[in-house]
């Protein structure tokens, strides 16, 4: 079910009454069986998996949150007979107990989307490497299934295990709410990856019926709406004649390709989000922000700190840290300082842990060369950054510009094309085609036969490009407004009549520019024969 | 406190002008967008025509376009006094006929329906398009829902027959001057239900019929024609199949024999006029608008007239001249079809 | 206390870490600082701060990284 379909509309609907005439004590299972059925929609053999990470993750936490017990129980019981060492093996011994539980259930988890997601992967670069060592024989590729939203539901499971073995909270008891905890519907497509935490104050509690809350999840799902079938998926039509066309789409093209992607990908993504969390808030659950203005970003590491920020903040506490501050690698900084010096010493932890994150990153957003390459761009830019700071220091010592509007639209425009630039690997999926089209920027000057002929040819009419023109400048005011706080609550600060109408003509223009159904066809109505 | 509940009233009932402003441009949009039918494609405005009229006729024709440019009521009337209207529509499906039937008769109980059985030969929904044309046109009732279920494509969904905005919202960027014109309201396109060709072009060649791997109608098909028999018996009324004089689309002697025995099965009558162009007395060189896909008026004419005589000798129907309403109601009809028939001729010249 | 200051005002000279208690909430200390920062501390303390005392409570004032220093230097 995707989220612009109309199936999906009315299983909200109908779960949304249910939700508010159920008991409030059932109100949770309620939103675990429209997990299942959403999940079910897309397949019956998908269930094995979810159910697979869902039973292990429930178990084995509850193990490690057992043992946690025990040793706190112990510990106390026996406090004045035992020795210091003793505690100390007593503890160190446990620690591994607990250790090696977490390892099973990692590798499990992660193997079963490791296999699913890059098999295939694996084998064309296997076949690559016969091909070019002479060989004949080539490995089969394999058929594989893609279980809806495995890696999302995969990265929220193992932080919940991870997050138990850290003793950062007790597991859950109950294996039916831990389940919703997992299949929580709305977030099961694309995110945000929650935390356990953060969502089980509100997930298992009881809901009474608030219409400024609802209202609220509906103005954010309209605006999701909005933002993803007037302006996404009518843009989609001009980047897929731009990127499907690499002969003649080059140069000044390739430019637009990427500002438009830039704007389809933030439009699609972000108005997903709108919908996701707007949907769990109208069922009174709220959903951490995934996107906090990421184009206003200042520089390339603050971006990502706005952008996808669950997905980011996933990798930072469950694998940047573990891997910069384990042992081992203090081990290593030590070394590397006395041999390599203070300087650069101590950033060998760092980069080396952020050149795994992004290598990771990338390939999580898909098993292909181009996702690798741009993960280890984003990290290639994100040290140079940080190399040239104190160029940075010296410049804006000397010239006060730093806090100069104009310096301010100079940084966040440079980060933008940075961006964009980057991602254009994501556009063509193939990494030498994009160096070839990203040079062909600087080497074919054909701005003018663009915009009077090429634009034009891509499916959208001037009627396209003036929707989308008005789309993304509503888009960017909405974005200024939100810097100074919530639009919505600025909306709801005025007259009853101002929201319904505003949100009423958001409605509207959704219904009459939205780049959804069949489309009409006059000449489908051609007289032939009937 | 009586002044906050002022001030609460007020509001509410700000509220409550522009959300009904708001479903009031929705539906003043939905209008706008529909197609009208009244420019190019106006056989797509035929089917919402029937339900201005008394509905207290004694022949219904129902089928595609074989009928609707074929036969002309006003013939009818003038050298019978037969009282008939034509549900027809473009590429009109056998089911989307039978639930038109089912419709028809919740109205009225003809003592004959005419049905077409060129549309034998597809058992499944061909073109959106075309269906939109004649269910767009069909006001809401059990019929028209039953007949979107069988009408529908997976890729189509119910609420977008609920909604048309749903569906035609993308004619936003290709509004003409006739969605405004014709917003509230339609001009009439059809004669009873004939849309009137006085256009000649004559018949230069009969292309061949492409050799089928199968010539059985498909099962779906029968089961509606099967539907139709029942529901005419069920309601007293003869159900007559014809098969109009159009030389193409082809219309196989292997599909011929099927319907043959199928109305000897079911004891219906049957004629294909094909078989009787001569007695007619058609001349494919005068009588078709459009090289013998459909005839234009004159041959309509002289087909209607040949079946006024066979419907009067067969089916046993009364000149009804003389009553003074009806007549009444067929004089102003008449001065209007022979008006536009002079303004098409002038127009032809 | 005092050397934990020195490492700090190594990484940023501009803040008074001896006021500032909103170190993480404010975004001062990105990740970057935060792991050099665990790194000089081993150096300096010969302690080891896992990934897991990396929460906002122990990071957002030189007081609590240093209670946290203490209560590792314990065990």
């Amino acid at each position: 079910m995707l989220f612009t379909s109309y199936s999906f509309l009315a299983f909200l609907l109908i779960l949304f009454l249910l939700y508010y005439i159920v008991p409030k004590k059932c109100q949770w299972v309620l939103l675990l069986i429209a997990g299942y059925v959403f999940y079910a929609h897309a397949g019956w053999e998908c269930f094995l998996f979810i159910g697979v990470t869902t039973i292990t993750t429930y178990g084995v936490g509850l193990l490690i949150d057992r043992n946690h017990n025990q040793q706190k129980a112990y510990l106390a019981e026996n406090k004045a007979s035992l020795s210091k060492e003793e505690k100390k093996a007593y503890k160190e011994k446990q620690k591994n107990k607990r250790f090696a539980l977490m390892v099973v259930c990692l590798v499990l988890n992660f193997g079963i989307l490791a296999v699913l997601k890059y098999t295939n992967f694996a084998i064309a670069n296997i076949n690559g490497i016969l091909e070019m060592a002479g060989s004949e024989k080539v490995l089969a590729f394999q058929d594989l299934i893609l279980p809806l939203g495995i890696s999302f539901y995969t990265f929220q499971s193992m932080g919940y295990l991870i997050d138990i073995h850290r003793g950062k909270y007790s597991a859950q008891k109950n294996l039916f709410k831990f389940a919703l905890f997992v299949s929580f519907f709305p977030q099961l497509i694309q995110g945000p990856i929650s935390r356990y935490d953060d969502l089980e104050k509100s997930l298992f509690a009881q809901h009474a019926f608030d219409w400024h809350t609802i209202s609220f999840g509906l103005q954010r799902i309209l605006w999701g709406f909005f933002k993803k079938l007037v302006i996404a998926d009518r843009m989609l039509i001009g980047v897929n004649a731009l990127i499907g066309d690499t002969q003649t789409y080059t140069g000044f093209y390739v430019f637009m390709g990427m500002l438009f992607y830039a704007l389809q990908l933030y439009a699609d993504f972000t108005g997903g989000i709108d919908i996701t969390i707007g949907i769990a808030q109208t069922l009174g659950i709220p959903v951490q922000e995934n996107f906090i203005r990421p184009y206003f970003s200042k520089g390339i590491k603050e971006y990502w700190r706005r952008w996808h920020i669950s997905l980011g903040s996933w990798f930072t506490d469950y694998l940047f840290y573990p891997i910069s501050v384990c042992k081992p690698m203090l081990k290593i900084s030590k070394w590397s300082r006395k041999l390599l010096g203070e300087h650069i010493g101590k950033r060998v932890p760092v980069y080396a842990a952020s050149i795994a994150v992004w290598f990771v990153t990338g390939i999580w957003h898909g098993a292909a060369w181009n996702f690798i390459v741009w993960g280890l761009g984003n990290c290639f830019f994100i040290m140079l950054s940080q190399e040239c700071e104190p160029l940075y220091d010296k410049f804006h010592a000397r010239f006060q510009v730093k806090d100069k509007t104009w310096f301010k639209a100079f940084q966040i425009i440079r980060t933008f094309l940075l961006m964009s630039s980057l991602r254009m690997l994501d556009c063509y999926r193939n990494v030498p085609m994009t160096f070839k089209m990203f040079g062909s920027m600087f080497t074919d000057w054909n701005v003018k036969e663009a915009i009077t002929v090429g634009m034009w040819n891509l499916g959208l009419g001037a009627h396209d490009y003036i929707i989308l023109l008005i789309g993304v400048l509503l888009l960017f005011m909405v974005s200024m407004l939100g810097r100074r706080g919530s639009v919505r609550e600025m909306i709801a600060r005025k007259p009853a009549w101002v929201s319904v109408a505003v949100f009423g003509t958001v409605f509207i223009a959704t219904i009459l520019f939205g780049a959804y159904g069949m489309g009409y066809d006059a000449s489908q109505f051609i007289y032939n024969q009937f | 406190m009586t002044e906050m509940k002022k001030r609460r009233s007020k509001s509410i009932a700000g509220v409550a002008i522009v959300l009904v402003a708001v479903v009031v441009v929705l539906a003043l949009l939905q209008r706008l967008v529909m197609p009208k039918y009244m420019g190019e494609v106006k056989e797509g405005a035929l089917i919402g025509e029937y339900y201005d009229e008394d509905k207290d006729f004694d022949v219904v024709f129902i089928g595609d376009c074989e009928v609707y440019e074929n036969f002309v009521p006003a013939t009818l009337w003038e050298n019978y006094g037969i009282n008939s209207y034509i549900r027809g529509s473009a590429q009109q499906l056998i089911w989307q006929s039978y639930y038109l039937m089912e419709e028809t008769l919740t109205y009225e109980k003809p003592d004959v329906i005419v049905f077409n059985v060129l549309s034998l030969q597809y058992n499944e929904p061909q073109k959106e398009a075309y269906n939109r044309m004649t269910i767009d046109g069909m006001r809401w009732s059990p019929s028209k829902i039953k007949c979107i279920q069988a009408s529908m494509f997976e890729s189509e969904s119910f609420i977008e027959y609920v909604f048309p905005i749903l569906r035609y919202h993308d004619r936003w960027s290709e509004l003409e001057k006739e969605d405004f014109r014709y917003l509230f309201g339609a001009e009439k396109v059809g004669h009873n239900g004939y849309y009137m060709q006085v256009g000649v072009e004559p018949v230069v060649y009969i292309p061949e019929g492409k050799i089928l791997g199968d010539y059985s109608f498909g099962e779906n098909a029968w089961s509606y024609l099967d539907k139709m028999v029942a529901l005419c018996e069920e309601n007293d009324v003869e159900l007559v199949l014809i098969k109009a004089p159009s030389l193409y689309p082809v219309w196989y002697p292997e599909w011929d024999e099927q319907v043959i025995s199928y109305a000897e099965e079911h004891g219906l009558k049957y004629i294909n006029f094909l078989e009787h162009t001569e007695e007619i007395g058609l001349d494919f060189s005068t009588d078709t608008y459009d090289a013998g896909l459909h005839l234009n008026l004159y041959g309509a004419v002289k087909l209607t007239d040949y079946f006024g005589a066979w419907l009067i000798e067969e089916c046993d129907l009364g000149d009804r001249r003389g009553e003074e309403d009806l007549t009444q109601i067929w004089d102003d009809k008449l001065q209007k079809f022979y008006q536009q028939k002079e303004e098409l001729e002038e127009k032809e010249q | 206390m005092d050397r934990l200051l020195e490492i700090l005002s190594d990484l940023h000279p501009e803040i008074d870490f001896e006021e500032y208690t909103t170190l993480i909430d404010d975004g001062v200390l990105d990740s970057f600082d935060i792991v050099t920062l665990i790194s000089e501390i081993n150096e300096e303390f010969d302690v080891v701060i896992s990934a897991e005392y990396i929460i906002p409570e122990n990071f957002n004032s030189a007081e609590a990284l240093y209670a946290l220093i203490e209560r590792l230097e314990e065990e």
